[in-house]
């Protein structure tokens, strides 16, 4: 939704840009009552591109609008409605530069690796980028802490809360997906993803172990009962014996507890025990405890009695320690812990559900978080997958965790309709959003390089519009485009650059871009460029570029002819005339040099032929001559010119010069030498 | 935009654990903003920084040590420009700065060269037009000459000396002319100069002699973006570039055979005869033989992604910065 734009009294119209909707307010009032779309996730086909991109379409839009009616100016207002503001928060540009770094080495990992270190190492890519996640929450609570603005308090603090829920999701999917834990140590990880993630009771346990005496304090109970819940049993049974040496008379029935805690079988990691094993040694703990609670043991301490209810996983005794818990699914887990340790991941959902029913209890319904981490419960990914791309704002999760999961091989080519897959879909969502930020589009180039189907096309229409501001960033795109093949894309740049730099008088850097494109008609052009400067000012520019040509000079014919033209100069200047002569002819008989330049090349051989010293040889003047006349018979339009003075009397001092030094010249060749 | 100076502290000495290596991140002391990209920048004094913007904005920043803060103490707006009118800003990026205190010359994509005094409001000379292609380079070869370089591949001397404006002497490459990103000269033999080429390529130069490399050295696979000779050890090579790699080009075969001229930052007399030491350091770059001398180059990058644009190196320190916005910083170069 556009805020400002009033939609129910103004038809709006818009115009696609490359990363940016224009929306603009018409004059044209509302005929029917239709609603406005959601404007602010659109996909966005791009046509539109140049400088200032923004401002010219704002201006196109202002001024067609602002022709209808009766001329009266409108008081429309522009809005550029952008996909991906996400991009543009400072603290977050770590989290995309780190995941991209853990993407690449995703791609490039060993698929030879089978089973279990296959496995281990999509664990540990999951866990890294949860790690820069964590990181990345870190420092978006130092920002919330050290700012003044209670605007950008506000913007950190909602970050740091999506962030949290983002690692939530993330951290459980890894355990049930990526790690697919197994019953026994499918607990244990649900029993961690707990309480690394329910840490509102952290300041109350803080609270209550520095005090000076814990067992008075009257969060003491509370904390007892949270570490019960999380499973955390030494640290209970520490506290515990804290409230003991205090009150002697509970001696008994501490001792009793104490022992019980500590006899609590729960599943280990390693291989130790089977399952049969751990069930039955679950069974014989559960009736003793069950025993202990019926005898009145705990009758007198109604705390200790509540956590041997708990322990026995009583569902309305923990039920009761419901605001310790905050929220459902720390309920499912402590439930599960306490009725069903040896619990398998199919059965998940059925707890799941239950537990979230018990839990809410009617009173509140489920927000998204709640849907999400339920789906995930159900092992419905791409439930999972669905419910983030509508909640979250943008594409990093989804199309990091998508991809993720495809190379564990769990996502079946799930056919969207257009054609590509999901994994794909989103990736190219969340590339083409870094491309509308000034310097993250380069994260995006790899990430279109590992889309098969799309992600070439895509990649070439993004990168031709990318803001070439300097020299040194036309190179990187470059680069890349040369990288992948994409000529049509370098010719594109080349030509931009080479534009630019010749509107800037810069021949030289035009030269250049025109030699790395290979592009023969610009080099042409510059040449060109470089003939008119010569025949306005009689000399020329730029001499340490057309001197040191190189082999560049073949790129395209008139590039040859101006290096040898300039090379004609050069030896005329040392006074080579001979082979100043010779090249000035080859240049003409070759046609290398364009039929526009001859008579200013006849007109340099004046000189020459005026020198004391016969130069041209007999073979030499007549070939002159021939230029000379199909010069001027070729073309009828130099009738034209025949009225021209300066043009005649050069076509007649050459003739005149010609046939002089052809006299000279056949009676030099005649004479005989010696005698 | 936003972009920014910033100074970090890559942690004191002191702290090293037990191995003796420093485990801490560089923390960020203070920054300021700067407009357009930065894209050259170096220390004109202890406290003073000379910053290229891509706006063609040549700006001092001082560092005020006592409280940790930048400001910014002078500034020479349109150093670099176009001359068409035309273009919104009419601003060319300037590619590079060298500085000699108090002397500041500064290069652009407009081919003009100016000279700086830090505390002249105006620039003391200028010379327009110096080259008809982008200058991307410059350093100095002594205190009144400098070095640049080209896109269409040329080494240019220029005398600052002479008013007129033309370099003393061009040297190109052979072949194509493959523009040049990147130059450095040999910090105690002023004649042997390094370039870098657009494509990767590693350039010697002897400037006593020729117009062409003395050593044509096939390093990257894409633009190499800086060349840096080892200050107090410069048998020691880096350049780095936009295929995301940093290399380490070691030409200290036998030690025991070169006289060392610097270690950490004292000045060891090496009595031998001229003609000796002439023949054994010369060898190092200038070598056409490469069985006679081995250089040993390394990749400094394990798992490179994204182009390294720059480095600098400092005694055992090497810090270098990635595309993918981060900063690395290696304190045991030659452990």
């Amino acid at each position: 939704v556009v805020p400002g734009a009033d939609s129910s009294s103004r038809q709006l119209c818009f115009a696609w840009g490359p990363a940016e909707v224009l929306v603009c307010e018409t004059l044209f009032g509302r005929a029917g009552g239709s609603r406005s779309r959601c404007l602010s996730r659109s996909p966005c086909p791009s046509r539109f591109w140049g400088e200032g991109r923004a401002g010219a379409a704002a201006r196109a839009l202002t001024d067609s609008v602002a022709g209808t009616e009766d001329g009266a100016p409108s008081s429309s207002r522009v809005f550029v409605v952008r996909r991906d503001q996400d991009i543009y928060i400072q603290t977050l540009r770590k989290l995309f530069n780190e995941s991209h770094g853990i993407f690449m080495g995703l791609q490039r990992s060993e698929e030879e690796l089978a089973g279990k270190s296959r496995k281990a190492q999509l664990v540990q890519v999951s866990k890294n980028y949860r790690s820069v996640i964590r990181a990345c929450m870190e420092d978006m609570h130092q920002a919330a802490v050290s700012t003044r603005d209670p605007a950008l308090q506000g913007q950190y603090s909602t970050q740091v809360s999506i962030l949290s829920a983002m690692e939530l999701i993330w951290n459980l999917c890894e355990i049930l997906f990526v790690e697919a834990a197994t019953a026994g140590p499918l607990l244990l990880r649900l029993l961690d993803w707990v309480r690394l993630h329910v840490c509102d009771v952290d300041s109350m346990v803080r609270d209550v172990l520095s005090s000076e005496s814990p067992a008075k304090h009257k969060l003491f109970w509370n904390v007892v009962d949270i570490f019960v819940l999380q499973g955390r049993m030494d640290e209970a049974r520490h506290l515990l014996s804290k409230e003991a040496s205090t009150n002697p008379t509970s001696m008994n029935m501490y001792k009793i507890l104490d022992d019980l805690m500590k006899k609590m079988p729960v599943p280990s990691l390693s291989n130790t025990q089977t399952l049969t094993e751990l069930e039955l040694k679950w069974q014989h703990w559960h009736e003793e405890c069950q025993r202990y609670l019926q005898d009145g043991t705990f009758a007198s301490n109604p705390h200790m009695e509540s956590i041997c209810k708990i322990l026995l996983g009583d569902e309305d005794a923990i039920l009761e320690k419901k605001e310790l818990m905050t929220t459902w699914y720390h309920f499912l887990v402590t439930r599960l812990l306490y009725s069903h340790p040896t619990v398998k991941p199919m059965e998940l959902r059925f707890y799941a559900q239950s537990s979230m029913d018990l839990f809410l209890g009617g009173e509140s319904s489920p927000e998204p978080l709640d849907l999400i981490l339920m789906a995930a419960f159900e092992f419905e990914m791409h439930q999972v997958i669905k419910e983030c791309s509508i909640v979250l704002s943008n594409w990093w999760f989804v199309a990091h965790l998508t991809d993720l999961l495809d190379h564990c091989k769990l996502l079946q080519s799930h056919n969207l309709y257009f054609g590509s897959n999901m994994r794909e879909f989103l990736l190219l969502e969340y590339a083409s959003g870094l491309f509308s930020h000034h310097s993250l589009w380069q994260l995006g180039v790899d990430y279109f390089d590992h889309c098969p189907e799309y992600g070439r096309v895509y990649l070439e229409l993004h990168i031709e519009r990318i803001p070439l501001s300097t020299e040194q960033k036309a190179l990187k795109v470059l680069r890349i485009c040369e990288q992948r093949q994409m000529h049509e894309q370098v010719r594109s740049i080349c030509k931009i650059m080479a534009m630019k730099a010749l509107r800037n008088n810069r021949l030289g850097s035009a030269l250049s871009w025109s030699i790395r494109a290979k592009d023969a008609a610009f080099a042409t052009l510059i040449s060109d460029r470089f003939l008119k400067d010569y025949c306005e000012r009689g000399c020329f520019s730029d001499l340490d570029l057309i001197d040191n040509l190189g082999p560049s000079m073949l790129l395209s014919d008139r590039l040859t002819f101006l290096g040898k033209y300039r090379e004609f100069h050069r030896l005329y200047g040392e006074q080579r005339f001979a082979e100043a002569a010779r090249l000035l002819l080859t240049l003409m008989t070759a046609h290398i040099a364009p039929c526009s330049f001859w008579m200013t090349l006849l007109t340099d051989a004046l000189p020459l032929l005026e020198q004391k010293e016969v130069i041209f040889s007999a073979e030499q003047t007549y070939e002159l001559m021939r230029c000379l006349e199909d010069l001027t018979a070729g073309n009828p339009d130099k009738q034209k010119f025949q009225d021209d003075d300066v043009e005649t009397t050069k076509v007649e001092m050459l003739r005149l010069a010609l046939a002089r030094n052809l006299a000279r010249v056949i009676v030099k060749e005649g004479t005989v030498e010696g005698s | 935009q936003d972009n920014r100076i910033s100074i970090w502290s890559a942690g004191d000495l002191g702290n090293a654990g037990l191995n003796g290596e420093y485990h801490g991140e560089p923390h960020l002391l203070c920054d300021i903003q700067h407009n357009g990209d930065v894209m050259d920048m170096q220390f004109l004094d202890q406290e003073r920084i000379v910053v290229a913007s891509s706006t063609g904005t040549v700006t001092i920043f001082r560092h005020h040590q006592n409280n940790q803060t930048l400001s910014a103490n002078h500034r020479w707006d349109k150093a670099h420009y176009h001359v068409d009118q035309d273009t919104s800003c009419g601003g060319a990026a300037c590619t590079g700065v060298v500085c000699n205190n108090p002397e500041i010359v500064t290069v652009g994509e407009d081919g003009r060269i100016n000279l700086f005094r830090a505390d002249q409001k105006d620039a003391v000379r200028t010379i327009d037009n110096a080259d008809s292609s982008t200058l991307h380079a410059v350093t100095f070869l002594r205190t009144t000459e400098i070095l640049t370089v080209n896109s269409i591949g040329q080494l240019k001397i220029w005398d600052l000396r002479h008013q007129r404006n033309e370099p003393s002497q061009i040297f190109s490459l052979a072949g194509d002319r493959v523009p040049l990103h990147c130059v450095d000269r040999h910090p105690n033999q002023q004649h042997i100069v390094a370039t870098g080429g657009q494509d990767g390529m590693l350039s010697i130069w002897d400037i006593r002699q020729g117009t062409m490399p003395v050593s044509l050295l096939n390093a990257h696979e894409a633009e190499m973006w800086e060349v840096h000779f080892h200050p107090s050890d410069p048998d020691h090579l880096f350049t780095c570039s936009e295929d995301g790699s940093l290399w380490h080009w070691d030409t200290s075969t036998n030690v025991s055979e070169k006289p060392s001229f610097l270690h950490q930052g004292g000045r060891s007399t090496a009595y031998l005869s001229h003609s000796t030491i002439n023949q054994s350091v010369v060898s190092a770059w200038l070598s056409n033989d490469p069985t006679k001398d081995r250089m040993e180059i390394t990749n400094l990058i394990p798992n490179q992604t994204l182009s390294v644009n720059s480095l600098d190196v400092l005694g055992p320190c090497l810090v270098y910065g990635t595309d993918a916005e981060a900063i690395y910083v290696n304190r045991q170069l030659f452990a």
